[in-house]
């Protein structure tokens, strides 16, 4: 197998670097493991439709996704504070947000918001998700519209 | 008619890429013969692949709505550049771009490959070829581009309004350029482990292929963050969206690739991890198109969602991948080691960067791909965010930017890391020094913002030091010292422009994160507003007409701190065709910062504005400029010894076995 070096020549032998050079890559390996799984625990948003949100009783402050069809009539602005009912056909959800809405934010329409909800159980969104396009619709609010038996396909599509 | 000719064209390019594949996989010991038709087939499969794309240009230009692409994606009123760039911004034309630059990269191997090996020539282009063939077939018989519609529309839907910018006419073909140039890395890699030999040439080949796609990648990635940047009306530059993930990961192992290709041509060593990391970064390159293409995740850049299509794709992947992995498992014991070193030792400092950026690769791989699985799995949707990414992401850069600076100053095979630390030591200085003092003037906002920005500073004048030392700035006359500067390899020069540049990019990402202003105010015509010193006055509201489009325009004057004014139009804009509204934001550079104003949907006369206030944003962009630049200059280096290198052809065997 492996031959030692010269007993002269300082420094270590071929398998003590390649074992160097393993126990090195394992211990990087496993902090990034570490780091990967701790941060998946913390950092990972689940998506809530306002249902879930009512049956899971979702703590107040922790960071989700809230997601379903903005309700007609419901959005009220004055200047950059927007309000507006996000709704899954179960259940209704206050949103607020203050910002300039997505270009396609539309009553009726689908919807995507970041935040957290509050104590008043009203959801105050950091972040309203824009669409790229007309027709679409979040797919995690398709889920949840069938969920409620909401889904109605529209033409088109 | 010219129609017809393309679609045959890439029906022909389709047939011969499926010839060449099983004649240069099957028969690639027939030498020398085989190995010019070969490439006079890969020259063809270019020239027909050619007609099939100028023949989509063609009714594009001239808005042949007969065309069902052109109906479903153009307009007759569209500026001449966005018709063009239209063709790929769609599913089906988008593939035949990608076949496009595959058969393109596969006719350059051959024109500049006249040198290979025979067996090694017909391994490369049988494996290009096959690649060909499985994405030629794939877009004929799932995605064709050349369906005709018996009536044709007399106007067409027009393209999305986001992409209706000169953005994508550059994004796409710079990110395939990459994405696909990797795919010459993955065919060298095959041929090594069909062939058994690899050896010093074998890197000395694969090397300016993954440096040339390395280039496009980091430029095509770059102009896509700019672009989303610009156009998208976020004011971000990076969402660690799937589809951005999707192109960094290729970038992460290419740039991991380069730097132990390295070692492999300077020592020999690294033999099997550098041909593993050739065959995952093109599959990751598969993986990026697949994740875009498949409609599985949504996004401006998911044309089509159409099931089975991800599913061909998905099997395409499973076949290509795990035969190439089969392979690799097969044959790699048959590829001898060699090269000795010590752990710290210019080798020992590349595998140290191979090392965090494959974990890295890892990391955003796992984010990438967890909700996916999951979703697939338990059906319970989840979002891995940017904290996630930030996190990990950040937390393995940090120790590599801070080993990085070493590493060009250590010496092959054994060194001192002592002795590179004392050439260091000035830079290291400054780089604190700055920091504090940055930190000081400008506040710290963010506890990690000194780090930050003592690592970009440190990455930054650290790439400087070898060629501040080599050049004896400052301790010989100045126009010695500039002719000694002019005189350094360029290989040198590249190594710290390309570092440089990550420096430029880490400080531009640590000042946007930690020193950015924003402002979300009403305003109406004649007031103004103020912003880090910067006084926005809102002049005039207007309606103007574009040529497909009708724009809601807000005029503003900026007056910066030093009492420069510049004028600002932020848009609104409808498109007449399908009606869809975008924002237009106004963007003003001072120096290397930004200020960004955003323009509300107007209520009852009174406007809602957003205004960003970005210090050294451009930094970022410029960053990657100068690492593409080095890939640049480290290439017209190559030039000069790729026509050298003969193949051994025997193994030498390594001495201490």
């Amino acid at each position: 197998m492996t031959a030692p070096a010269p007993a002269r020549r300082k420094g270590m032998t071929r398998k003590q670097k390649r074992l160097a050079v393993i126990a090195g890559l394992a211990v990087v390996l496993a902090i990034a493991t570490a780091l990967v799984l701790t941060a998946l625990r913390d950092q990972i948003v689940f998506f809530y439709s306002p249902s879930d949100v009512t049956a899971r009783d979702v703590a107040p402050g922790q960071a989700i996704r809230l997601g379903g069809l903005v309700k007609d009539g419901s959005w009220v602005r004055s200047g950059q504070d927007n309000t507006f009912v996000v709704t899954d056909g179960g259940m209704d959800i206050t949103a607020r947000y203050v910002g300039i809405l997505p270009d396609l934010f539309r009553e009726g329409q689908g919807v995507v918001a970041e935040g957290s909800m509050g104590t008043d159980g009203r959801f105050t969104a950091t972040n309203v998700l824009a669409k790229h396009d007309e027709n679409y619709v979040p797919k995690e609010v398709v889920e949840a519209l069938k969920a409620q038996g909401e889904w109605r396909p529209e033409g088109g599509q | 008619m010219s129609i017809e000719l393309g679609h045959f064209s890439l029906i022909l390019a389709f047939a011969i890429a499926a010839v060449s594949a099983l004649g240069g996989l099957v028969l690639w010991q027939r030498g020398d013969r085989l190995a010019m038709v070969l490439r006079q087939a890969s020259v063809l499969q270019f020239v027909l692949v050619a007609v099939a794309f100028l023949a989509l240009v063609q009714a594009f230009v001239v808005s042949d709505f007969s065309l069902a692409l052109a109906a479903n994606n153009s307009h007759s009123l569209k500026p001449l550049i966005f018709k063009i760039s239209g063709v790929w911004g769609n599913h089906e034309g988008s593939m035949v771009l990608w076949i496009l630059i595959l058969v393109l990269f596969g006719a350059l191997v051959a024109a500049f490959g006249r040198r290979l090996p025979s067996d090694l020539s017909n391994l490369v282009l049988g494996t290009q070829s096959l690649l060909t063939a499985a994405f030629a077939g794939f877009t004929l018989f799932t995605s064709n581009p050349f369906e005709r519609l018996t009536q044709p529309p007399l106007e067409g839907a027009d393209l999305n309004p986001v992409l209706q910018d000169i953005g994508l006419a550059i994004h796409p073909p710079l990110l395939y350029a990459g994405y696909v140039g990797f795919s010459i890395c993955f065919s060298f890699a095959i041929a090594a482990l069909v062939s058994g030999r690899i050896d010093q040439a074998w890197a000395r080949w694969v090397r300016p292929w993954t440096m040339l796609s390395w280039i496009f990648l980091t430029l095509g990635i770059a102009m896509g963050s700019y672009w989303a940047y610009y156009e998208l009306g976020w004011g971000g530059w990076w969402f660690w969206d799937p589809v951005e993930n999707a192109s960094f990961m290729p970038w992460l192992a290419g740039t991991a690739l380069l730097h132990s290709a390295l070692v492999m041509e300077k020592r020999n060593a690294l033999k099997i991890w550098t041909v593993f990391l050739s065959i995952i970064t093109f599959s990751l390159s598969l993986l990026g198109t697949f994740l875009v293409r498949s409609g599985i995740l949504t996004s401006v850049h998911t044309f089509a969602s159409d099931p089975t299509r991800g599913l061909v794709i998905l099997s395409m992947l499973a076949i290509l991948i795990g035969g190439a992995f089969l392979l690799f498992a097969l044959r790699s014991s048959s590829l001898r080691q060699g090269g000795l070193f010590a752990p710290i030792s210019r080798e020992g400092a590349l595998i140290l960067n191979n090392l965090f950026l494959a974990t890295a690769v890892g990391a955003v791989l796992v984010g990438t791909l967890y909700p996916l699985v999951l979703d697939a799995l338990t059906g319970t949707t989840i979002s891995v965010g940017a904290p996630f990414f930030n996190l990990t992401f950040g937390a393995l850069m940090a120790p590599l930017l801070l080993v990085l600076p070493f590493g060009p100053l250590l010496p092959w095979k054994r060194a001192d890391l002592v002795a590179a630390g004392q050439r260091l030591i000035g830079m290291a200085a400054l780089a604190i020094f700055l920091t504090i003092l940055i930190s000081a003037l400008g506040g710290v906002s963010i506890s990690l913002a000194p780090l930050g920005l003592l690592l970009g500073f440190w990455v930054t004048f650290g790439a400087l030091a070898e060629v501040i030392e080599r050049a004896r700035i400052g301790r010989i006359p100045a126009r010695e010292s500039l002719r000694r500067l002019i005189g350094l390899p360029r290989s040198i020069w590249s190594t710290a422009l390309g570092h440089l540049g990550l420096g430029l990019t880490v400080l531009g990402v640590v000042s946007v994160s930690a020193w950015e202003t924003e402002i979300v105010t009403t305003l109406n015509p004649g007031e103004s507003t103020e912003l880090s010193g910067y006084i926005i006055a809102f002049d005039s509201f207007d309606q103007v007409a574009g040529p497909n489009y009708v724009a809601d325009t807000g005029r503003f004057t900026v007056t910066a701190p030093g009492g420069r004014t510049a004028q600002l139009d932020a848009e609104r804009r409808t498109y007449v065709a399908s009606g869809m509204p975008t924002t237009e934001a106004a963007i003003q550079s001072y120096g290397l910062s930004q200020l960004y104003l955003q323009l509300g949907e107007p209520l009852d006369d009174t406007h809602v504005i957003r205004v960003w206030h970005k210090p050294y944003i451009l930094l970022i962009w410029l960053g990657a400029l100068v690492m593409a630049g080095a890939g640049v200059l480290s290439l017209t280096d190559r030039r000069l010894r790729v026509g050298a290198p003969q193949p051994s052809r025997k193994a030498v065997p390594k001495a201490a076995e």
